[in-house]
């Protein structure tokens, strides 16, 4: 039992403790202080059929690209050691198990491991169940290869950035690609696989196409089981129906069997293959990649990026560890890591301390960055996702020196030429004929 | 026996407490656990009468579109509403199927299930404008009984909804096992001709228990569509179906509480697993599922049953 | 009239393929009565030791047709260095077992193998598709197809032949006969039952392990093969009836040709073939088309 004034002499002193106690946290919240590490949490496929096309290369690209990082070793303008001098720690996570199971890693990553971020997802499916955790856990999450047009299109995001194109530039960039390549094109077929990435991609390849030239008649659409393996029939009907045009989304070991099945049948005589993925196969084919073949690399990546310094050097220590040059999603995690690196730094220089995630993230918005693919900007769903520009080219001659075909009629369309401007749906944007697309 | 009666309701408390007490991503395990469990449970009452079902993915995602349907189309956001939506959707899948399916035995039960599934998988895929296709659908957070619930409180709240559900679920499963017909279970998965002999009502118990077990199914599958926040086809693939099976096993069929154990050790050995083996989780869990199966004869939870029954003879 | 041709050569060409993926499931299934999930892991090992081989044969530079010598070669290595391994430290502790606890195990041991193929080939794909060009070409139907898919046919065809005449004549088929029809009789008239049961299971390893030999010329090796096998195989011994090989046979068959029609006619139902024709085929004969006759036991 205690009088009111007694209790007051008693709490006073312990309350104002606390309330100093509370500035003093607040003030140090705001960081002044860098931390020892920049923790994050990669996520990418380690197992299933998604490890050997996709998964692997990534997280090849992640390991060379961090360890380079942390030893000072990048030209600029990304030779400070780290992110702004405090090395990069990473924790990479297996992508496999389906979107709950992701969903309950995420949580993991961000709530147990206590990561500052996380890259990663290759699946759209994982993409699309993991954004809205992001948003409930307040946890920045950086998406390095997912496809989908959906993310941006159809939600609001503040914590989730995509540092690459989707799905849209790679198929109308091969519309118009083909389209300047062969004029007088009057029947395209299509080969996908039966599942989102594979559907969206051939419809919007052939609404493309159409929108472009109404008078093109669609002869096959084939949509085999994702992992199928095995295409004879397949292959025999895209022979019978003899289009001028075949396209496919197909990647991985999924695209290499449907080659390694197609070509000794003739598949690239009667018909022009277009790969939106070809340039993976390129370097594993070698020699046995007929010429002819319209290859894409799902953006300016692989043999389509730019010959600028920071490729060239990506190039050399990829090549240097891994005894094979990088693909489209080496690349692509490359982009995830540098724009990580660039909005940090970026922030850092506005801050007087080591910057809050909310700064890093005012930061992120609309930033351009360099990578190895040229200049990103993240002009769409209000400055989180990268417009990228996509560049196709045609399987020439054979090059013994890289053991691989060399591209010839490479043309690049810019980025506003093949992505719809912010703010409206893809559909919409091609169904209108591209209104606001501005091609050379 | 007194043991025996308060350990439901202490586990019951025990969950709720943890509830608040585990760190978020672990509350979140648990609730995918325990939503998983119910599905398992279903599956374990269809062994009970020595019926493999390889196809629960059907009621499983059922329930889970049924229920994102109700949200996408009609904006419904009640999570009891929800649920119930689910499970009916759920107990006319298993109604109209069951008419075909509960006359079949041994591994053509298994495959004709599956191949249930499948097709439901293949519609899932290939309904795209409606389904989303394999990238599925959202699943916002619900509200429940009308409280609009806050997104960082919401996945607790289906923790809770959970909990509840299974509860729910466990005293309906006790109350069927151990009413005639549940007696029956045992006896048609020892010697069905035996039982058909006597005059046992063997076609009306296996449909009946299909019903419920599809009814358990749904349930779980609604509740990790709210948990998740997202559905997508991979939920009626049979590679999901086999997972409850393998639970079911890894669980036995001792009792109504083993699936729940079975689903928790599993779902935590698999997150540990992906934690501490990146690159062999899969080598891990088979190298623990062949112990359990060499090992411990009749699942996790037999030892335990055993020393019980030792207890209390 | 070209379309019925190619259908019917498209259909044939993957019938056999799914017969030899699926034969060794069946008589495993016939004689030891366990359905072996890891099936899948065991066409992986065939697929990645033939792969081996042949890249360590064509390295060498010999006589370019030796590859295809070599494609059986990796069935027997695998056949003969896993079958008992598997037989002798798994199964057959659990053959009193519930047959479900089996297929638990099975699956267990297909996980095991998954990651066990990835530690030793690694996760990046391993090609072998010179064998696949290499005996040329010939144009039916108006359209061309590789030799290699007729060769697979008739590989499928005297599989099957050799197979039916192993287990129909031979001196170890008919043990392999006594120990399905009564396992306790057979022992009882002085039958190695568990010699029966490693050979048998080897055998069917072996060839599993023939299916993904004649596999990897077609495709790229990649982790994750395994699991795509499985659920195929399983559909075309259920619908054959489990345990019979001529079932198997007409499973395939059938599944080839309904599959093939689909892509030529309706690509849309693609997806939908080998599950609506296995339930079809269930609702009409619950025991698929072929079942062994059964005991019923009271």
């Amino acid at each position: 039992m205690c009088t009111r004034s007694e209790a007051v002499r008693k709490y006073v002193p312990v309350l104002v403790a606390v309330v100093m106690g509370m500035g003093l946290a607040a003030g140090s919240g705001a960081a002044v202080l860098a931390p020892s590490a920049v923790k994050i949490g990669i996520v990418t496929f380690l197992s299933g059929a998604a490890a050997a096309p996709f998964g692997i290369p990534a997280r090849n690209a992640a390991e060379v690209l961090i360890e380079e990082l942390n030893a000072g070793r990048v030209p600029v303008p990304y030779s400070q050691r780290g992110i702004a001098g405090v090395p990069i720690q990473a924790v990479f996570v297996d992508e496999a198990g389906g979107a709950d199971k992701q969903v309950a890693e995420f949580r993991r990553l961000v709530l147990d491991e206590k990561v500052d971020l996380v890259i990663g997802y290759i699946s759209s499916a994982d993409c699309l169940a993991v954004a809205p955790v992001a948003e409930e856990l307040r946890a920045l999450l950086v998406m390095f290869d997912c496809g989908t047009n959906q993310i941006f299109e159809e939600a609001r995001y503040r914590y989730v950035f995509r540092t690459h194109g989707h799905q849209i530039l790679d198929n109308v960039g091969a519309a118009r690609y083909i389209l300047r390549v062969k004029p007088d094109l009057r029947s395209i077929a299509g080969i996908n696989q039966n599942y989102a990435w594979g559907q969206d991609s051939w419809a919007t390849f052939r609404d493309s196409v159409r929108q472009l030239r109404p008078e093109v008649r669609v002869l096959v659409e084939q949509f085999p089981r994702l992992f199928a393996g095995e295409y004879s029939a397949e292959i025999s009907a895209l022979l019978a129906a003899r289009p001028d045009v075949i396209h496919t989304s197909f990647w991985g070991g999924d695209l290499e069997s449907l080659l390694i099945q197609g070509f000794p049948r003739g598949i690239y005589l009667q018909s022009t293959l277009v790969l939106t993925t070809g340039d993976t196969v390129l370097p594993r084919l070698g020699r046995d990649m007929p010429p002819g073949v319209v290859t894409g690399a799902r953006g300016p990546h692989g043999a389509l990026a730019p010959d600028v310094p920071l490729n060239r050097w990506f190039k050399t220590v990829y090549t240097g560890r891994f005894n094979v040059r990088p693909i489209y999603p080496s690349y692509h995690i490359a982009q995830a890591i540098f724009g990580v690196k660039a909005a940090y730094e970026r922030a850092l220089s506005r801050s007087a301390g080591w910057p809050t995630k909310e700064q890093v993230i005012a930061a992120f918005e609309g930033i351009s960055f360099d990578t190895p693919s040229g200049t990103i900007s993240m002009t769409l769903g209000r400055g989180h996702q990268a417009v990228e520009s996509v560049a196709y080219g045609i399987t020439g001659t054979y090059n013994s020196k890289t053991r691989e075909f060399e591209l010839t009629r490479v043309l690049s369309f810019p980025a506003e030429c093949v992505n719809p401007p912010d703010g409206v749906r893809s559909a919409e944007w091609i169904a209108r004929g591209f209104p606001g697309a501005r091609c050379p | 026996m007194t043991a025996g009666r308060w350990a439901g309701p202490l586990a019951f408390l025990v969950l709720a407490l943890l509830g608040r007490t585990l760190p978020g991503w672990l509350v979140f395990v648990l609730t995918l656990a325990l939503a998983k469990g119910l599905v398992v449970m279903g599956v374990m009452l269809l062994m009970r009468v020595g019926l493999v079902s390889f196809g629960h993915g059907l009621f499983f995602a059922g329930a889970a579109y049924a229920a994102g349907f109700a949200m996408k189309l009609w904006g419904m956001r009640e999570a009891a509403l929800l649920v119930a939506i689910g499970v009916l959707a759920a107990v006319v899948l298993g109604g109209v199927s069951g008419l075909l399916a509960a006359r079949y035995r041994e591994i053509f039960f298994a495959m004709l299930t599956l191949a249930f599934s499948m097709v439901l998988y293949g519609v899932l895929i290939k309904a795209y404008a409606v389904t989303g296709g394999s990238d599925g659908l959202r699943v916002p957070v619900p509200t429940i009984l009308g409280l609009q619930v806050r997104p960082e409180q919401g996945r607790l709240a289906v923790y809770y909804v959970t909990l509840l559900s299974v509860a729910v679920a466990v005293a309906v499963v006790l109350r069927y096992w151990n009413a005639p017909l549940g007696y029956l279970m045992q006896a048609i998965r020892d010697n069905e001709v035996r039982v058909a002999y006597l005059g046992g009502p063997v076609s009306r118990a296996v449909y009946f228990t299909y019903v419920l077990s599809s009814a358990l199914g749904g349930l779980g599958g609604v509740l990790v569509a709210l948990s998740v926040g997202h559905i997508d086809p991979n939920l009626a693939y049979w590679t999901t179906s086999g997972e409850f099976v393998f639970v079911a096993l890894l669980g036995g069929t001792g009792g109504v509480h083993a699936p729940l154990a079975g689903a928790v050790v599993y779902e935590l050995l698999k997150s540990y697993a992906f934690k501490y083996t990146p690159y062999a989780w899969q080598l891990l869990m088979g190298t623990a599922m062949l112990a359990v199966i060499l090992l411990l004869p009749g699942g996790l939870w037999a030892p335990l049953q055993r020393a019980v029954r030792r207890q209390h003879p | 009239m070209a379309t019925v041709t190619i259908i019917a050569l498209d259909g044939l060409i993957f019938a056999s393929w799914l017969f030899l993926v699926s034969a060794g499931l069946t008589l495993v299934y016939g004689v030891l009565r366990v359905l072996n999930i890891a099936h899948g892991s065991l066409y992986a090992l065939g697929a990645y030791t033939a792969a081996t081989l042949v890249i360590a044969y064509s390295h060498r530079g010999l006589w370019p047709p030796g590859t295809l010598a070599v494609l059986p070669l990796a069935a027997v290595v695998v056949g003969a260095a896993v079958g008992p391994l598997v037989e002798r430290g798994i199964l057959q502790r659990i053959y009193a077992r519930e047959q479900i606890l089996q297929l638990l195990a099975t699956f267990a041991l297909f996980l095991i193998l998954e990651d066990a193929v990835k530690l030793i080939w690694g996760p990046s794909p391993y090609y072998a598709y010179r064998p696949y060009a290499l005996l040329g070409q010939v144009r039916l139907g108006g359209v061309v197809y590789p030799v290699y898919s007729f060769l697979l046919v008739l590989v499928a065809l005297s599989a099957g032949a050799l197979l039916w005449l192993f287990v129909t004549r031979s001196r170890f088929g008919r043990l392999v006969q006594a120990v399905i029809h009564d396992p306790e009789i057979s022992t009882t008239l002085g039958i190695n039952l568990s010699r029966v049961y490693v050979l048998t299971f080897s055998l069917g390893a072996a060839l599993a392990a023939l299916g993904g030999a004649f596999t990897a010329p077609m495709i790229s090796v990649v982790p994750g093969i395994a699991v795509e096998v499985i659920v195929v195989a399983f559909a075309v011994v259920v619908i054959g009836g489990l345990g019979s090989l001529p079932g198997a046979a007409v499973g395939a068959l059938l599944i080839g040709l309904v599959r093939a029609a689909a892509i030529h006619l309706v690509p849309v139902l693609e997806l939908f073939t080998i599950y609506v024709v296995m339930a079809v085929v269930l609702l009409a004969r619950p025991h698929g088309l072929f079942p062994p006759p059964e005991v019923r036991r009271i």
